[in-house]
């Protein structure tokens, strides 16, 4: 009885979350990270970073995230020379400086990135994660389980989203077009009688970031948008989830330390019982 | 301990009949551990075990989740952060935490109908059924209340949509959501009693588990047939039971490290996936997400709360009796509050004299009704409300009453039940051939 009933909720669920991600159009992309055995790749966040600091960084920014944090195992893992060079590049305010008045002064690995320069700029720090359901809980369903589709995706399907409004839409409408958006505004000249939209995403106040080709790697790496788009959402991943590593480490230690115990206790709750079920 | 006759503890060196004659506290733990227990039990009964593991889990991660967290409105996201990035294993406590809430819900949801399916909260159980949902009260109430604290999106509007549930009843709503809230609005005082609170209750969970254990203890377990174990002496009873320990300690210490591997594994590779992303957005009191929804463990309630919409022809008339009274908020306040009251109703409606819903055929599939429907509500809670889904949503809050207020009285009056087995013996040997060398037949399922 119970089993018929179980069976037949998991099809129910599984049949029924499907639904929605029709609003804005995410694309998926395979990120090294994936999956129970996936993993950063160590290169790609150094060039995320990359990215990060000549592009993004100039209106966002990572307040919950160190300097330290670049040096540390399952990151970029930056040398302890590149992570002292790469803070001193920023200037933080210290209130204990000029006896209590406070002054600025170059960064050290214990600070922190600063936050955003602009105010209609989120801070990116936990973007990856925060977007997982491309916006509402309503897109975390089979895509996110099966295909491993989630915050990187969506960023950076929204770096690639940019393109050339739809003709409907008004010449003066606030904002770029971005198919990958759904949070933002829309033009009441592109919607159906019914008020649904008949182009995906919405128009987005961040102008396009990157066009691709605007960084250059040392390694020469490809920087083509498409890249580049990758490459920064690997990154904030990192950012979202700098301990993903070792959970993933722990999660699978765990797991087989359970499967252990649990057939060392199947063997013995099956010897334990052989008399009184006269197995023996 | 009275109920099923069996050994006590004898204490035999000076030393134990000195702490016995003082405080009989080994006489309670060898009681307990030695509890005699039916030995045809299935494997819906490891679930007690699981859920006494989790509220270890959830208390002992909890206190140390405490000793990092902050409960300011500008620090307590931060500080959740700070666990996640710089406590040494914070990020798997507090993954642990988040994630063994879920597994409190799924196992309590199991445990729950399992009971109404094999008539457990049945005559003389009832105090344990009635224990049981006081339990499931304060879990729903801790749970919310430990959302609220990481004070991100959906703990801010979260917690503004569910105080003002309170909010809806006529005359002193309005007073007692200022008391819930400590003011008129969400903010530093409804964090910080929520903080309290979230702290206090597993303690109060902690005590009603014992006193549910303990009633079970008294009248014994109920068990997949639903025929009580034979109490006329020891040996009677012998044949009809297993002592706790070892034969169901070893039994559901297996159950639950399968279990435990699967949450592992959510826990290590998808720990977020139950949950809600905006709670990653720190709380924004100017800036309302587009869908506030609760976790998934109280989406059947909601939708229940959300079905009766004031064009519901019972909503308007319950509206018209009350002189306006009891409009549509509160009438799906009180639908949310009366589903959970008439499931704690279970043994004074349930009219059939059969325990067990193995040897009633008409109850078997309206149960499974049921079961479904708590399925579809769960659903339906988490979509929008709007058409179909508000349509689903009545009609699963309806049947959820029919089950309880009309089927469960009629069924016991028409249904023709089965022949029950006369002892659990006669059950258990059905299975496995008795003693004296009949051959051994189908396994248990």
């Amino acid at each position: 009885m119970f089993r018929k009933l179980t069976l037949a909720a998991v099809l129910a669920v599984s049949a029924t979350s499907a639904v929605a991600e029709s609003e804005a159009h995410v694309e998926n992309f395979d990120f090294s990270f994936e999956g129970p055995f996936g993993s950063f790749d160590q290169n790609q966040l150094q060039r995320g970073l990359k990215i990060y600091t000549e592009i993004c960084s100039a209106c966002h920014g990572l307040e919950l995230v160190a300097f330290r944090n670049l040096h540390d195992e399952g990151g970029p893992s930056l040398p302890t020379d590149q992570t002292l060079a790469y803070a001193e590049n920023y200037e933080v305010f210290d209130p204990s400086l000029l006896d209590g008045e406070g002054d600025f002064r170059a960064a050290t690995p214990a600070d922190k990135f600063p936050g955003s320069a602009l105010s209609n700029a989120p801070d990116l720090s936990l973007m990856a994660k925060a977007r997982a359901g491309f916006h509402g809980p309503y897109g975390t369903g089979l895509n996110q389980l099966f295909k491993g589709m989630g915050g990187p995706e969506y960023i950076a399907s929204l770096m690639t989203g940019y393109e050339e409004p739809p003709e409907c839409a008004p010449e003066d409408f606030d904002g770029q077009y971005n198919v990958a958006f759904a949070a933002g505004g829309y033009p009441d000249e592109c919607k159906y009688e019914n008020g649904d939209h008949k182009y995906p995403g919405s128009w987005i106040s961040m102008s396009q970031p990157l066009y691709g080709e605007d960084v250059d790697f040392d390694d020469g790496h490809a920087n083509d948008l498409h890249h580049e788009a990758q490459d920064v959402a690997a990154f904030l991943m990192w950012t979202a989830e700098p301990k993903m590593m070792a959970r993933k480490q722990a999660g699978l230690t765990g797991v087989i330390f359970l499967i252990i115990l649990s057939v060392l206790l199947y063997l013995t709750n099956k010897r334990l019982w052989a008399p009184i079920k006269n197995k023996d | 301990m009275s109920g099923i006759p069996h050994d006590h503890y004898e204490p035999k060196s000076n030393f134990t009949k000195g702490v016995e004659s003082r405080l009989p506290i080994i006489g309670l733990l060898y009681t307990t551990i030695t509890a005699p227990t039916p030995k045809n039990l299935n494997w819906m009964w490891i679930w007690g075990i699981v859920l006494t593991f989790t509220l270890v889990l959830q208390i002992a991660t909890g206190v140390v989740l405490v000793m990092h967290y902050t409960p300011h409105v500008d620090m307590a996201f931060a500080s959740v952060e700070h666990i996640m990035r710089d406590v040494n294993g914070g990020h798997m406590i507090r993954y642990f935490h988040m994630n063994g809430a879920s597994l409190f819900f799924f196992a309590v949801y199991i445990h729950m109908f399992r009971g109404l399916y094999y008539g457990s909260y049945k005559a003389p159980r009832e105090i344990t059924w009635i224990i049981g949902m006081l339990i499931y009260i304060m879990m729903m109430g801790a749970g919310f209340m430990g959302y609220v604290l990481p004070w991100g999106q959906m703990s801010f509007h979260g917690t503004a949509v569910i105080t003002g549930l309170f909010g809806a009843i006529p005359f002193v709503g309005e007073s007692l959501q200022t008391l819930l809230l400590g003011a008129s609005a969400v903010g530093q005082p409804a964090l910080n009693r929520f903080f309290s609170l979230h702290y206090l209750l597993p303690f109060i969970i902690a005590g009603l588990v014992i006193v549910h254990i303990w009633a079970f203890h008294s009248t014994g377990n109920n068990n997949p047939t639903g025929v009580e174990v034979r109490r006329g002496s020891k040996e009677e009873a012998a044949k009809d039971t297993l002592p706790f320990w070892p034969y169901f300690v070893i039994k559901d210490l297996f159950a639950l490290a399968i279990i435990l591997a699967v949450f592992m594994a959510v826990v290590g590779f998808m720990p977020n996936y139950l949950g809600h992303p905006d709670n990653y957005i720190p709380a924004n009191p100017l800036s309302t997400p587009a869908h506030i929804v609760p976790e998934w463990y109280y989406l059947p309630f909601y939708a229940i709360l959300r079905a009766f919409t004031a064009d519901v022809w019972a909503v308007q008339l319950v509206n018209f009796i009350s002189f306006g009274i009891i409009d549509a908020k509160f009438f799906g306040v009180l639908a949310m509050f009366g589903a959970i009251f008439v499931m704690a109703l279970a043994p004074w409606l349930d009219t059939s004299s059969v325990r067990s819903g193995r040897f009633r055929p008409m109850f078997k599939w309206w149960f499974a009704l049921l079961v479904v429907d708590f399925i579809v509500l769960m659903w339906a809670g988490s979509r929008p409300a709007e058409f179909p889904y508000d349509w689903i949503s009545l009609i699963g809050a309806t049947y959820w009453f029919a089950y309880f207020l009309i089927i469960l009285p009629i069924l016991g009056v028409i249904e023709k039940p089965l022949t029950a087995p006369a002892t659990i013996e006669d059950d258990f040997n059905a299975h496995y051939g008795p003693k004296d060398g009949g051959s051994a037949t189908t396994p248990a399922e």
